[in-house]
């Protein structure tokens, strides 16, 4: 076991543990955000998406040690003070989880595309979502609400 | 007792038919609260302080049962839905009656019973109200969350009635009328799920997510090769592992519906370092011999068994005579298949002075709770499940071995809540798999291009040479067989030991690729259009018992009439029709695909129509029949699970594959507007889907795809 730091939602954030750790595991059991979810483990799948700098990153994938210092957004953080983002409404409006298990490592892919490509051909939606899998296959909607946000 | 202390409570009585009853019964109230509640089922509660509380009873699964189900009373009981919360309870069969999510029953049994207790619900309102003002009840009408006198416009809100309303006793059944459906403001409408907000949260909802204070978590490794016991294991040295704090041996607890597995349970501080020491375990197996337990070698038996068929069936078709030209012969086939939850297996629980309590995902809590009285002899007091949300089910949830699993841990350390999850490697190989079955199909037409003889030899995986697996048995109530009375079915068992389970429409999953894409056969071989020669056959026998030809007609109207069908599309380019009857829904899809040069298949287009009678929220009703076909078209494109020497072979996403977003084409759905009694909508329209595919490539490739998975086949033309 080894001290880390790193930074989740802006607070900063010291914990114990196995220094392989993925970011995964440490954010659900040790610092308890849940919402970024388990799903395969090896980068399939991207229930487990959190954002790194503003990028899309797997957290199923990345050891804890690797990550010193670093600033990490959990899909816990993209609402401001229960606030949703714009995208966040749209998805509940739009009503586009079944079971809604992969949706938060959805949304976390969809905003860091939004971020930097403000209106994005359908094209580049799906190749930007290609690594998120819904196992309900809720594309239709995602797609759409991911359309609607940019529009 | 004074009667403003006495509460009325309806009884929601399960009735043979399937119906509800609904009784007044009386109870006390509970004196110590401060706001007046009005309960009169536990499904409703109206307090004084203008809160207004609908339980929702089924696990949620992705179905959108937590929405729709409330709709029903909403409806009746004349509230808006921006004033009603929507809350889950915790297990209770008694009081709420089945609480499975499964078989696409929620819906049918719960249409009639839930609007009328929101009915007579609001009529006790409306007495409530009559009384206070002195005025007949004619008078009185409710409309959201308000009784309002219609003659001097007076209005009182529901919670002012609380108190009153309480004190009254139940209508009798009888009286409570019920809405007509053009009245309806809600049913039929979209309304988007009462969770939404805390999903794209984040929040925690799911099995997976639960946290008790203090709690451990814990990995199991089981035997590969689904039955053995441990000999022995390195338990000494896994318990030194990082985090570790316990390491111990199960002994199996074997039960048909998801008892304990043999195996080693290690306890840890967080779910990784349990992982890492299930991984490090080396543990000595006591197995029987697995070398027989393989798909290759089920194969061979399949042929063998269609060769030299044993079965002399029912129905009087004769063997097709080789060489006979108005005849056709094919196998179909279509392999073992996984659930593959996107939340994989998982379970929260505590043991504690002879009790369990559960977290759980589960689709069935009632079958959790019997196999837990099974293995430990608990008492209904003695068990606690909370249901949580479930990341999918498509059916793997209603056995409870995950469950089981847990409770067995929990028991080793009395007093300590544990969370066991299960890496995605273990959610496919500890599955209750599909059936994997080989249907030799034999048709012979007459001079005019109909049907005269047809016989299907079903061959299923099963526990023994009698009892084929879930789903490895046709029935003769499907089409084509049921407008067919010569038609013979005949089956043959091949024993395994592979456990069986519930995948999304079990039995027709696979039934109607196998029918449909034989139908079309026959259809090409009498030259006739595969819609034509569909509907010669619905309207060919009127006489036909247990299915609706009307309305699967009026489906595939709907769906050929949407989908353009016939229209001409480019070389490579092509549609394909299919339907099926299931669950009590009558589902008609025309697919679109294109298959390159180089065989690549890309789904252009789905189009459904689709009669489960009327329906009740439009938005999951949509997102049920675009899911369950698109869960259709992943396992027809690309699933197979292999078993090699005993151990399921595939391990996660990459050797599992589900359909992703560049693969999915439009999705359109149709409903037609029916009178028919409301059924569910988690299943029916995933059967048809696949044989429309297939029926389409075939249109456009001049293959015909007869194994599945589709993508194990060489599709390309010139
Ligand atoms: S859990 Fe990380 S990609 Fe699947
Ligand atoms: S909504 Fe269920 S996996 Fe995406």
């Amino acid at each position: 076991m080894a001290m880390h730091t790193i930074n989740v939602n802006g607070k900063s954030e010291t914990v114990d543990v196995t220094s392989d750790t993925p970011l995964l595991w440490v954010l659900r059991d040790t610092l308890g955000y849940t919402g970024t979810k388990f799903g395969c483990g090896k980068g399939l799948c991207g229930a487990c998406t959190v954002h790194l700098d503003g990028q899309a990153v797997r957290s199923c994938s990345m050891p804890i040690s690797s990550l010193e210092g670093q600033s990490i957004t959990t899909i816990e953080g993209l609402a401001d003070n229960g606030k949703l983002t714009p995208l966040q409404e749209i998805w509940c409006e739009q009503d586009v989880a079944q079971c809604g298990y992969c949706q938060g490592g959805q949304i976390m892919s969809a905003t860091a595309l939004l971020n930097k490509t403000e209106k994005p051909s359908e094209h580049e939606i799906e190749s930007a979502m290609a690594g998120n899998l819904c196992r309900c296959a809720t594309y239709s909607r995602i797609k759409k609400a991911i359309i609607t946000a940019a529009t | 007792m004074k009667a403003t202390n006495r509460r009325d409570f309806f009884k929601l009585t399960v009735l043979a038919t399937g119906g509800f009853m609904l009784k007044a019964q009386t109870k006390a109230a509970d004196t110590k609260k401060a706001t007046e509640s009005f309960i009169p089922h536990p499904f409703i509660e109206i307090t004084s302080d203008g809160k207004i509380t609908l339980t929702s009873h089924i696990p949620e699964i992705g179905q959108g049962i937590k929405t729709s189900l409330p709709m029903l009373i909403a409806e009746e009981l004349e509230v808006d839905w921006e004033q009603v919360n929507i809350i889950s309870q915790v297990v209770n069969e008694d009081i709420f009656g089945r609480q499975t999510a499964g078989g696409s029953q929620s819906t049918a049994m719960n249409y009639q019973r839930l609007r009328q207790l929101g009915a007579a619900t609001k009529q006790m309102l409306i007495q409530a109200a009559a009384n206070k003002w002195s005025v007949p009840t004619s008078e009185c009408t409710a409309t959201a969350g308000t009784i309002i006198h219609t003659t001097s416009k007076k209005s009182i809100t529901y919670a002012e009635l609380a108190a009153d309303a309480s004190s009254l006793a139940a209508p009798h059944p009888k009286s409570v009328i019920l809405k007509d459906a053009k009245d309806f403001k809600l049913l039929g409408t979209r309304i988007s799920g009462v969770d939404n907000d805390k999903v794209v949260k984040g929040d925690p909802l799911f099995g997976i997510d639960q946290v008790q204070p203090s709690m451990k978590y814990a990995a199991f490794l089981r035997c590969p090769s689904f039955t053995g016991e441990v000999k022995s294991a390195n338990l000494d040295e896994i318990k030194k592992m990082p985090g570790v704090s316990h390491a111990f041996i199960l002994k199996s607890a074997p039960l048909p519906t998801g008892g304990v597995f043999g195996g080693v349970a290690v306890i840890a501080d967080s779910t990784w370092n349990a992982w890492k020491a299930k991984d490090a375990l080396k543990v000595e197996w006591d197995q029987q011999d697995t070398a027989e337990h393989d798909s290759d070698q089920y194969e061979k038996i399949a042929q063998e068994a269609i060769d030299n068929p044993k079965d002399k069936g029912t129905g009087t078709s004769k063997q097709t005579k080789q060489g006979d030209a108005n005849s056709i012969e094919s196998i179909y086939h279509y392999p073992l298949l996984a659930h593959n939850t996107m939340e994989p297996q998982n379970c929260t629980a505590l043991y504690e002075a002879g009790k369990f309590e559960f977290w759980a995902p589960t689709q069935s809590p009632g079958r959790a709770i019997s196999a837990l009285n099974e293995i430990y002899k608990t008492k209904p007091e003695q068990v606690r499940v909370n249901v949580t949300r479930s990341g999918g089910g498509f059916g793997r949830r209603i056995n409870s071995d995950f469950m089981m699993e847990a409770a067995a841990i929990a028991r080793e350390i009395e007093g300590t809540p544990v969370k066991l999850t299960w890496t995605r490697e273990q959610d496919i190989q500890q599955d209750y798999y599909r059936n994997a079955c080989w249907h030799h199909l034999q048709g012979t037409l007459d001079p005019a291009g109909n049907i005269s003889s047809f016989s299907d030899h079903v061959v299923a995986l099963g526990t023994n040479h009698k009892s084929a697996g879930i789903g490895g048995k046709l029935s003769k109530k499907v089409f084509p067989l049921v407008f067919l009375p010569q038609a013979k079915i005949s089956h043959t068992v091949i024993p395994t030991n592979i456990p069986f389970g519930w995948w999304r429409a079990p039995g027709s999953n696979g039934h109607a690729f196998a029918l449909q894409c034989f139908t079309d056969e026959l259809a090409h071989k009498a030259d006739k259009d595969p819609v034509a020669f569909r509907k010669e056959i619905l309207n060919s026998n009127a006489k036909v018992r247990g299915y609706d030809a009307k309305r699967m007609l009026g489906a595939l109207e709907a769906a050929t009439k949407k989908a353009g069908w016939g229209k001409t599309l480019p070389k490579g380019s092509a549609q394909g029709v299919a339907f099926y009857y299931s669950h009590r829904g009558y589902v008609a899809v025309v697919a679109e695909v294109t298959v390159t040069n180089d065989g690549k298949v890309k789904v252009d287009k789905l189009t459904a129509a689709v009669n489960v009678g009327p329906i009740v929220n439009l938005s999951g009703a949509e997102n049920q029949v675009q899911g369950s076909m698109l869960d259709g078209l992943s396992a027809a494109l690309y699933q197979k699970i292999e078993l090699v020497d005993g151990v399921v072979k595939n391990s996660n996403f990459d050797d599992y594959p589900a359909l992703r977003m560049p693969d999915v084409g439009e999705v359109e759905v149709v409903f037609v507007e029916s009178k028919a009694a409301p059924t569910g909508l988690g299943e029916p329209a995933l059967p048809p889907a696949i044989p429309a595919v297939c029926n389409a490539i075939f249109s456009a490739t001049g293959k015909r795809v007869r194994t599945l998975p589709i993508s194990d086949h060489d599709l390309s033309w010139t």
